[in-house]
């Protein structure tokens, strides 16, 4: 990456850990972009992170980086952000990390509303571990411990996080780069809980024991089967079958966390005089 | 002393150990509901936010402890307080924090188990838990007060520790000390030794955050405050960055260790009392001590020769003060509130070269002075009869 946004990573600590044709290193590439775009303060900005694949995106970084264990990187990350509010906090999760062993804390960060930034690397499967079913990854699909496929259904995991609370939910793919980058930056500006769920490919440990082909192959069936949601309103819901929706899902506003804990300091002292 | 009678209360264990923390300048509590340590969390929900602190209840006990770990790598000095349901929840997360060398406080105010037990009900069955209840090769240390006042003490110790050795400390109280309302007498908080953390000087032209000083333990920075570097839980270099190199992991690891056994002098605390010309020496620790104080003191009036050990540090457990006792006396009894967890470490100081003798429940109740000297006074026969 010979541009600008090449200061936001550890050169040094390349080439990554990612097998051939791995989205992994796009998402990177899109979240690296979205710093550069954000003007973000390295100094001043924390990366956590979790457990799997997804999570040794991290140590790439050249952030104040914290590698934590599965899983609970929200609850890391939310002890730093109550900490040191003033902080900029983002939190990298794959599928099973966020949704699955995760699953408690995506949702009570979300409920919150605490001024997180969550990127998600779905790539529909444990990679790390060799290709064992998720929660995200689709009914039908196989996986080592579903070698006759899966019974079970997936979550939709902005759905999900907008039940919970989140109030910026959006959704990209290692093939809409472009897009990912401008969705992260839009979920890094926004004040409170954003999820951006990012599609990548995983053709070692998902792709090719569903014969989806090679990295390309999966890139262009995330082309064929993501649906911009401004597209998505002229669809039918036949058209719409076995697709699914990228863009910003949803946004709205509302109190944040460590902004209502200020509120709380200040309400806690006034009782405490008059005590 | 009329000022320090001024600060003399009636005050409950749990809440010294409140009070204790926020006169260490702990500034983060993060939290579960459990039984019997939740006054903590309700004490500290209500005075952190006054000092412009921070509490939060988090969703489970796993949380919890992340939550703490964050926040202190962000600066704040940082505790938890559960009980032995939780505590189990919490071993992945101490671990890392070992691992990564990120001060904290863990409070484990003890409770019958195993499982959910008698949640009301005192004990001591979290002892070897504290000491190996995370995987992998690691140290540990726990402190065990014995009393309201010491609740208080021992917890400001524990974050003077922890702050020291970059390490977290875990402060084992039981129910029956944390429910337990005593008059104390709490300090000057001016007047307490406070340790922070040593932070590596600034303007550094690159900072390792895992390069030891000359004591084993590298200054640490915290998370945005001027240098950028990786925290991991992976087995890492100097640098801070993985590395699965073996010479590398050998150093980490006994690094880790040695950063703590090599200053015993410093973590060491115990108590002696009417051990000198003892014969028979009960050692004890946390709530049993204080029976056992009773029953040495019961045993003098009919003139047994028994003098009481109080282990206040048990992790690491003082070995060499121990063996010194194992020596002198012909027999050791240790009570204690379990089936016999600690005395492992006491007959292994002892070396089948002692007698030592456990004094055990396992009812939720405090065992009784009566039961100790009954122990004490058995074994004077058999030394007579061996005589």
């Amino acid at each position: 990456m010979q541009n600008s946004a090449e200061k936001y990573l550890r050169t040094e600590k390349l080439p990554h850990i990612w097998c051939p044709g791995c989205g992994n290193g796009i998402v990177l590439g899109a979240m690296v972009r979205a710093f550069e775009k954000l003007g973000c303060d390295q100094d001043n900005t924390v990366i956590v992170s979790g457990i799997g694949c997804s999570s040794r995106a991290a140590g790439y970084m050249d952030f104040n980086t914290l590698h934590t264990t599965h899983g609970r990187a929200l609850a890391f990350a939310t002890g730093i952000k109550l900490a040191r509010p003033e902080i900029t906090v983002f939190v990298i999760m794959g599928d099973g990390d966020s949704s699955s062993i995760g699953g408690n804390h995506l949702i009570h960060a979300a409920r919150r509303n605490i001024d997180l930034t969550a990127v998600i690397f779905n790539n529909s499967i444990y990679g790390m571990t060799g290709g064992q079913y998720s929660p995200l990854t689709p009914t039908g699909s196989r996986a080592t411990t579903a070698p006759y496929s899966t019974i079970e259904r997936p979550f939709d995991l902005p759905d999900l996080a907008r039940a919970a609370g989140a109030t910026y939910v959006a959704r990209s793919t290692s093939y809409h780069a472009a897009m990912l980058t401008k969705l992260i930056t839009a979920g890094a500006t926004h004040k409170g809980f954003s999820l951006i769920e990012a599609i990548t490919a995983c053709p070692v440990s998902f792709g090719r024991r569903n014969k989806m082909g090679d990295g390309y192959d999966m890139l262009m069936w995330q082309k064929e089967h993501a649906v911009p949601v401004e597209k998505a309103k002229d669809k039918t819901p036949e058209e719409m079958r076995g697709k699914f929706l990228i863009g910003e899902l949803y946004k709205t506003e509302a109190p944040e966390y460590t902004d209502l804990y200020n509120q709380l300091i200040r309400k806690s002292q006034m009782i405490s005089r008059e005590e | 002393m009329a000022e320090t009678a001024a600060l003399a209360r009636l005050m409950q264990g749990n809440e010294a150990i409140a009070e204790g923390a926020l006169a260490a300048g702990a500034r983060f509590f993060a939290g579960y509901p459990i039984t019997p340590s939740t006054e903590i969390a309700e004490i500290l929900a209500k005075k952190l936010p006054v000092l412009g602190g921070k509490f939060i209840q988090m969703e489970d006990e796993i949380s919890s402890m992340a939550a703490v770990i964050g926040a202190s790598l962000a600066g704040l000095k940082s505790l938890t307080a559960t009980s032995g349901p939780g505590f189990s929840l919490k071993q992945e997360n101490l671990g890392f924090a070992i691992m990564t060398e990120i001060p904290c406080v863990v409070v484990n105010v003890q409770r019958c188990g195993p499982s959910t037990g008698i949640p009301t009900a005192t004990a001591q069955g979290d002892v070897m838990q504290a000491r190996w209840g995370t995987h992998g090769d690691h140290p540990v240390i726990a402190l065990t007060p014995a009393s309201v006042q010491e609740s208080y003490t021992l917890t400001v110790q524990a974050f003077n520790l922890s702050e020291r050795f970059r390490t977290p400390v875990i402060l084992l109280s039981e129910e029956v000390i944390g429910h337990c309302r005593e008059r104390v007498v709490l300090p000057d908080i001016s007047e307490l030794k406070i340790i922070d953390r040593k932070k590596p000087p600034a303007g550094l032209a690159r900072y390792n955050p895992y390069e030891p000083g000359a004591d084993g333990v590298p200054p640490m920075a915290n998370f945005c405050d001027g240098y950028r570097y990786h925290v991991t839980g992976l087995t890492h270099d100097e640098s801070g960055g993985p590395t699965t190199d073996a010479e590398k992991a050998e150093r980490l690891i006994k690094r880790l260790n040695n950063k703590v056994m090599d200053h015993l002098d410093e973590i060491t605390m115990t108590e002696s009392w009417m051990t000198e010309d003892a014969e028979i020496i009960v050692i004890a620790y946390g709530a049993t001590s204080r029976s056992a104080k009773r029953a040495v003191k019961m045993a003098r009036e009919v003139g047994i020769k028994a003098g009481l050990f109080r282990l206040i540090t048990i992790w690491p457990f003082p070995v060499k003060e121990v063996t010194a006792l194992c020596r002198q006396a012909h027999t050791i009894i240790f009570p204690e509130l379990n089936l016999g967890q600690l005395i492992g470490e006491v007959e292994r100081a002892a070396r089948n070269e002692t007698n030592v003798v456990g004094v055990n429940r396992v009812t939720g109740e405090m065992i009784t002075p009566d039961e100790i000297l009954n122990k004490i006074k058995s074994q004077v026969k058999v030394e007579q009869h061996a005589e």
